[in-house]
C-alpha cells in the first residue's frame, strides 16, 4: 500500500497566508472600491408638507450633472417619505439603512428630523440635516450627525439683524407688529426666541398679539380676525406653506394689508406660494437661509436648475438639499469608503469654500454644526424672488410698504 | 377688542358650520336607518372634492354649478357600495361592518393618491377672494355661498324625508326593520337608497368645501372624525341635530380660537363633546333610548 500526503512547505505556507489575508481584507477593498455610496433622502413627502417635500427633492434631481462637473463621486439615492409624521419618519430611516443605506438626508421638519437623528446616531450611520433647525438636534453630542442649516438662535438672530437691515435700507421704524406662528417644534423654538433678541437688536416695535395656530389647519379666518383687530403696522409670521397660502387668502377677503408682511421661515417664498396666489403673491418679504446670488456655484446651480424646472424658482429646499448631497458626495471622496466611521469623520473634516448657500461656506463645529451660515432678506416680487438684504448678496432694491391687496388686479 | 370682531368671527363661525352641518348630515341619515356608522364619511367627501376639483381645472365648470350633478355622481357612488359592499354585512356583528368601512376608506385615500399625488389642490373660482362689506361686517363671498346652499340642500332633504312616499318608507325602515319586511317593503333597496341620499349629502359638501379648503388625499380622516363629533353632540341620527351640531361646533372653535387661543380650536370642539355625553348622552336633538 502506498500512502501519499503532501505536507506544509514554505511555498505553501506562504500562499495560504497570503490567500488568508487576502479574503480577511476583501471587504475593507470592497467596501474602498464600492461604486456610488447609497443616500437614503429622507423627506415628508407626502401629508400636509408634501408641497416641501417635493420641493426639496427638485434639490436632489438636478444635483447629479453639477457633482459629476465638480470631480465627485457619484450617489445612489434611496427616496423615504416621512408622510409628515414623527413616527413614520422614525421607521422609514430604520427601513432605508436596513435596506442598506450609508448615509442619509433629510428631514426638512425638525420633530422629523430629530427622530432620523436619533435612528442615525442608533445605527450609527451618518446624516447631514438638509433643513431643520431645532437646535437640541446638535446639542446631543451626537458623532453621525451634522447639519448643514441654520438652528433656531442662529436663524433667529440673524433674521432679527435682517430686519433691521431691511429698516435701515427702508428708511421706517415699524412701532407696532402682529406674530403669527405655527405652534410646532419650531415655530414655538421662534417664539420662545424672539422676545429674548429683541432688545439686543433695538428692534423698533412692540408685539401687540403673539396668535399661535395648528400646521395642518384647514380655516385661519379667525386668526386673520383677531391679527387684523391688532391693528399692528407690520405682520411677523413664522408658518409654512399651506398656512403661507390660507393667511394670504383671509386677508384678502377680510381686506387687511399691513405696511409689510415679514416671513422668518418657510412657505412665503416657495414656488406653489406664487403660483396659486399670482399677483396676490408678491410682497412679503422672507428673512431665511437663502442663496448668495454672487457666488459662482449659484450661478451653476441656477442655470441646471432652469433647464430641469423653467416655471420654477431656485429657493432655500433646492439649494439647502443641494448641499447635503454636495457635502455627502466631497466627504464620501475624502473617505474613500463607505465605512460609516470614515464617513462621519470625513464629514467633521468638511471645508467647502465654493458653495451656494449666503455664508463663508461649509464647515462643521466640534456639535456638527455649520455656524458660519447667513440669512438673506427676499423679496416676492412679480412671481420671482430678489434678495434685497444683505448688501453683499443683494440684487434689487426693496419695496415698502407692499401693495394693498384690494389695488391688485 | 371691538364689536365686529365679535360679529365677524360669529357669521364665519356659522357658515362654516352649516357646510359641516351638511356633511355630517349624510353621516346621521346613513346612521338614523342603515345603523351602519360609516368610517368613509370624510374619504367620500374627499371624492366629491376631487371630482370638483378635476371638473373645474379641465372645463372650468363652477363648483356651485356642478353641486346637483356631482351629488347624483356620488348618490350612484353610495347606492353601488351600499348594495353591492355593506348589504352583505347589515347582518353580520358591527366589528365587522367597521373593519369594512375602514377599509373602504383606506382603498380610497390611497386610490386618491395614487392617481392625484399628494399636492393639495385648490379651485380658484372668480369668486375666491371676493368679500361683501356691511358696515364693519366682512362675509366672505365663497363661505356665504356654501353656507346657502348647505341650508338649501338640507331643506330639500327634510321635505323628501317629510313628505314623500319614498322618503316616509324609509323612515319606516328606520323605526321598524320588521314591521318594514312585513307590509312587503324592499328594505334592501330602501337601504342602497338612503346610503346613497347620505353619500349625495357628503358630495354637495365636498363640492363647496372646494371652495373654502384646499384638497389633498388625506384630508379625509380629519372630516371623517370632525362628522362624528358633529353628529353625536347634535343627536346620532337626528337631521336637524346634524346642522345644529355643526353650527355649534362651528361657533365653538371660531370663539374658542378668538378668545383663548387658535392653537386649542379643536379642544374646544372636542370639550363640547365631552359635555354633551356627560349631561345629554342622546345628543342635542337627539331621541333618549329606551
Amino acid at each position: 500500500m502506498t500512502c501519499t500526503q503532501s505536507y506544509p512547505n514554505r511555498r505553501r505556507v506562504l500562499a495560504g497566508a497570503a490567500a488568508t489575508a487576502a479574503a480577511l481584507a476583501a471587504p475593507a477593498i470592497v467596501r474602498a472600491q464600492g461604486g456610488p455610496l447609497k443616500v437614503g433622502v429622507i423627506l415628508p413627502r407626502s401629508g400636509f408638507e408634501a408641497g416641501i417635500g417635493q420641493d426639496c427633492q427638485r434639490g436632489v434631481e438636478i444635483a447629479p450633472a453639477i457633482l459629476k462637473s465638480l470631480g465627485l463621486p457619484e450617489l445612489a439615492i434611496m427616496n423615504g417619505d416621512t408622510e409628515s409624521s414623527v413616527d413614520t419618519a422614525r421607521e422609514h430611516a430604520e427601513k432605508l439603512i436596513s435596506d442598506g443605506a450609508q448615509l442619509l438626508i433629510g428631514a426638512f421638519d425638525s420633530g422629523q428630523t430629530t427622530a432620523v437623528a436619533q435612528v442615525a446616531e442608533q445605527k450609527g450611520i451618518p446624516l447631514v440635516i438638509n433643513v431643520g433647525s431645532a437646535p437640541e438636534i446638535t446639542e446631543q453630542g451626537y458623532k453621525f450627525v451634522v447639519r448643514n442649516f441654520p438652528t433656531v438662535p442662529m436663524l433667529l438672530n440673524d433674521e432679527l439683524a435682517e430686519q433691521m437691515d431691511v429698516f435701515g435700507i427702508a428708511g421706517v421704524a415699524p412701532k407696532t407688529a402682529v406674530f403669527m406662528h405655527v405652534n410646532d417644534l419650531f415655530g414655538t423654538g421662534m417664539s420662545k426666541g424672539i422676545h429674548g433678541l429683541m432688545a439686543k437688536y433695538n428692534v423698533p416695535y412692540t408685539i401687540l398679539d403673539e396668535i399661535s395656530y395648528d400646521p395642518a389647519a384647514r380655516d385661519l379666518s379667525v386668526e386673520v380676525t383677531k391679527a387684523k383687530a391688532a391693528n399692528a403696522e407690520i405682520l411677523l409670521v413664522v408658518g409654512r406653506l399651506s398656512d403661507a397660502m390660507l393667511l394670504t387668502r383671509e386677508m384678502v377677503k377680510q381686506r387687511w394689508t399691513p405696511q409689510a408682511i415679514l416671513s422668518m421661515g418657510p412657505g412665503w417664498y416657495e414656488n406653489q406660494y406664487t403660483k396659486t396666489l399670482g399677483k396676490l403673491a408678491d410682497g412679503p418679504i422672507s428673512l431665511v437661509p437663502w442663496y448668495d446670488p454672487n457666488k459662482k456655484l449659484t450661478t451653476t446651480l441656477l442655470a441646471e436648475f432652469a433647464k430641469a424646472f423653467p416655471d420654477l424658482n431656485m429657493n432655500t429646499n433646492h439649494v439647502y438639499t443641494f448641499e447635503a448631497l454636495l457635502i455627502a458626495a466631497d466627504a464620501y471622496k475624502r473617505a474613500g469608503s463607505t465605512d460609516p466611521k470614515a464617513l462621519a469623520d470625513a464629514l467633521h473634516a468638511t471645508n467647502i469654500t465654493d458653495n451656494v448657500s449666503i455664508g463663508p461656506g461649509i464647515k462643521f463645529d466640534a456639535k456638527g454644526q455649520n455656524a458660519g451660515l447667513k440669512c438673506g432678506a427676499v423679496q416676492n416680487r412679480d412671481g420671482k424672488q430678489v434678495t434685497v438684504a444683505p448688501k453683499e448678496a443683494a440684487n434689487a432694491k426693496l419695496e415698502w410698504p407692499i401693495k394693498p391687496y384690494q389695488d391688485r388686479a | 377688542m371691538p364689536f365686529d370682531v365679535y360679529l365677524n368671527v360669529a357669521v364665519a363661525g356659522v357658515l362654516t358650520g352649516l357646510v359641516y352641518g351638511l356633511m355630517a348630515l349624510g353621516l346621521s341619515v346613513i346612521f338614523g336607518v342603515v345603523r351602519v356608522v360609516n368610517f368613509a364619511h370624510g374619504e367620500m367627501m374627499s371624492i366629491a372634492m376631487y371630482i370638483a376639483v378635476v371638473l373645474f381645472s379641465n372645463l372650468h365648470l363652477d363648483p356651485l354649478v356642478m353641486l346637483v350633478p356631482i351629488a347624483a355622481i356620488m348618490f350612484a357612488f353610495g347606492y353601488a357600495l351600499q348594495a353591492g359592499l355593506i348589504n352583505p354585512f347589515i347582518t353580520r356583528p358591527e366589528h365587522s361592518q367597521f373593519l369594512l368601512v375602514v377599509a373602504v376608506a383606506i382603498i380610497i385615500v390611497n386610490t386618491l393618491l395614487i392617481v392625484f399625488g399628494p399636492d393639495a389642490r385648490t379651485v380658484q373660482t372668480s369668486y375666491a377672494y371676493d368679500s361683501f362689506q356691511l358696515g364693519r361686517l366682512i362675509v366672505d363671498a365663497s363661505k356665504l355661498y356654501a353656507g346657502v346652499a348647505a341650508i338649501l340642500v338640507a331643506v330639500a332633504l327634510f321635505a323628501f324625508f317629510r313628505f314623500s312616499l319614498l322618503g316616509k318608507a324609509i323612515r319606516a325602515c328606520a323605526d321598524n326593520y320588521t314591521g318594514a319586511l312585513v307590509v312587503g317593503l324592499d328594505v334592501r333597496h330602501l337601504y342602497a337608497l338612503t346610503f346613497a341620499l347620505g353619500a349625495a349629502c357628503v358630495g354637495a359638501a365636498g363640492t363647496m368645501m372646494t371652495l373654502i379648503i384646499d384638497v389633498t388625499p388625506i384630508v379625509g380622516p380629519t372630516y371623517t372624525l370632525l362628522a362624528f363629533v358633529i353628529v353625536i353632540t347634535g343627536g346620532l341620527g337626528s337631521m336637524p341635530g346634524a346642522l345644529v351640531g355643526g353650527v355649534l361646533i362651528g361657533l365653538t372653535e371660531a370663539f374658542g380660537g378668538l378668545l383663548f387661543t387658535p392653537s386649542a380650536k379643536s379642544m374646544f370642539a372636542f370639550g363640547i363633546l365631552v359635555l354633551v355625553l356627560l349631561f345629554r348622552p342622546q345628543g342635542i336633538l337627539g331621541k333618549r333610548l329606551t
